[in-house]
């Protein structure tokens, strides 16, 4: 294992031509600032600049009770909202070993496929148009509506649910939420296809990503980039496989592994597991058995003296939530591993030595959101 | 994935100075402050189960004092350990940094020190991550927000 890949070499000269990307450039999707020391067009170093819009979730969260803290983690990361609800869910459901109904891990399932969906539709939507495909943007958008539209049926909401509560759901679904589900995978099998011919294939497209920003599996585990920018360089680490919660230990699906590691090879691992998002929602979505959407629950949660640790895979990669509980209804410190997190600070080591332009695509393909890198 | 009683064995022979708890969901291994660096180094760079995946490294208040509390996971054989370490002194928290075994650490890091003041030696850039300087420490038990005042009554 070289030096190189596995450390973060940055070497400040006092001639440096230092430019700032953000903290309001659009291709940062977010309030980012990025410190690009430029010699021509070429990359020395980046380093990046957060806290723009650090909300201290985890010191709010110590004066909140567990259900509140639902409502805080949707604002991590605002595209996988539902992911992080769970999270907070699942580590109480285990602390207190509570059986969640079956009705729920099936719903919770088809939320979870449908919430990636509706992030990676987004992503590659704002992919395309940072490298200069417009259409994509419209395309992208067209069909996330569609998503939404699922979600705001259901819950009243579009983006930041808030649906689910320790042992369940907070309501039942829509009557019509499985039939509009399985309208929706009919009718995107046959859309992936166009995606494929717009941007998989464009060749434009390919010599702007192929070879750009190329991360070894070494680099991946050494920085904690997990999620589809982890898969993409091979770094098996999709938490649904490694640590499964929920239904996902019955549920037939692949992990989805490239082992290129650039930015074209993180862009496939997103592809394909918008494919797999539809296996499982065919698997899932018809066989939601009838029950309660919710397990019995006390109105005020206390978790027992002690920690816990619950992971999730995110859109993004591996949500972990770290809970010290003192026995009382809030939580002694709760600590969020959000995945943008640790996958941001490989930025330096992949856009090094290219140019300003290929950084765009980097940080494009990392799939960054800011709000979750803060906290 | 081995069983717990193997991973606890082999722990125990890795680092005979730490003491091990048989946690409720994982096994919790705490180590001496002085020892921190070393337990590190050896946890990666075994040839049996290298822990090569910090997932979180997380620094809690006691108040009394602080914690520094590391998640591991080995990508070979998806063992999954807890590492903790206490700091005991309150007044100026110093402990060793582990940025060169896990780089991934250096922004974990950083973190602790924005938030918990706690130093990290031998850190390359440790610098305030998300606040100004002479912030303060906000999450800290003892931190009090001049400015934004919201008590909330327990």
């Amino acid at each position: 294992m070289s030096e190189e890949v596995t450390k973060n070499i940055i070497v400040r000269d006092d001639e440096d031509y230092i430019i700032n990307m953000g903290p309001q450039h659009p291709s940062t999707h977010g309030v980012l600032r990025l410190e690009v020391c430029l010699n021509g067009e070429t990359v020395k170093y980046v380093i990046p600049h957060i806290g723009y819009i650090h909300r201290a979730i985890e010191k709010m969260s110590e004066s909140d009770t567990y259900k509140q803290i639902i409502h805080l983690t949707d604002r991590m990361d605002y595209l996988s909202a539902h992911m992080n609800n769970e999270a907070v869910c699942l580590a109480v459901e285990n602390a207190l070993e509570i059986e969640v109904p079956k009705r729920v891990q099936y719903i919770r399932v088809v939320l979870d496929e449908l919430t990636r969906l509706a992030s990676h539709h987004l992503w590659w939507s704002a992919f395309g148009m940072d490298l200069g495909a417009l259409t994509a943007f419209f395309y992208g958008m067209r069909d996330r509506e569609k998503i939404l539209a699922i979600f705001e049926e259901s819950f009243g909401s579009r983006l930041l649910h808030s649906f689910n509560t320790p042992g369940g759901l907070m309501h039942d679904v829509h009557p019509d939420f499985q039939k509009h589900t399985m309208e929706f995978v009919r009718y995107f099998r046959k859309k992936l296809p166009e995606y494929k011919q717009l941007l998989t294939d464009n060749v434009i497209f390919h010599n702007r990503t192929q070879g750009i920003g190329k991360m070894s599996r070494e680099t991946a585990i050494a920085f904690g980039v997990t999620g589809p920018s982890g898969r993409g360089s091979g770094f098996a680490c999709d938490v649904r496989k490694v640590a499964p919660y929920g239904l996902y230990k019955e549920i037939d699906f692949n992990e989805i592994l490239y082992d290129e590691g650039d930015s074209f090879a993180r862009y496939l691992v997103r592809m394909d597991e918008m494919e797999e998002s539809l296996n499982i929602l065919e698997q899932v979505t018809d066989n939601i058995p009838e029950g309660d959407y919710t397990a019995k629950m006390k109105s005020i949660v206390k978790l027992p003296e002690g920690e816990y640790f619950q992971r999730v895979e995110t859109a993004r990669g591996e949500l972990g939530i770290y809970i010290v509980s003192d026995g009382k209804k809030f939580p002694y410190r709760i600590k969020f591993r959000s995945p943008n997190f640790s996958n941001l600070f490989v930025l330096n080591t992949l856009a090094k030595g290219g140019l300003i332009a290929d950084l765009v695509a980097i940080s494009g393909s990392l799939d960054l959101v800011i709000p979750d890198i803060d906290r | 994935m081995k069983n717990k009683e193997e991973l606890k064995s082999f722990i125990a022979g890795l680092l005979p100075f730490a003491t091990l708890i048989e946690g409720k969901q994982y096994l919790e291994v705490l180590v001496p402050a002085d020892k921190w660096h070393e337990a590190a180094q050896k946890l990666k760079d075994n040839n049996k189960i290298p822990f090569d995946y910090l997932v979180s490294l997380a620094a809690v208040d006691f108040v009394t004092k602080f914690s520094v509390v590391c998640h591991l996971e080995s990508t070979d054989t998806h063992d999954f350990i807890v590492v903790r370490v206490d700091i005991e002194d309150h007044e100026k928290p110093q402990i060793e940094t582990v940025s060169d075994v896990w780089v991934t650490a250096e922004y974990h890091e950083r973190e602790a020190f924005d938030l918990f003041g706690i130093r990290f030696k031998h850190h390359p850039d440790l610098r305030r991550l998300f606040l100004e300087e002479g912030y303060g420490f906000p999450l800290r038990k003892d931190f009090k927000d001049e400015i934004n005042i919201i008590e909330l009554s327990n």
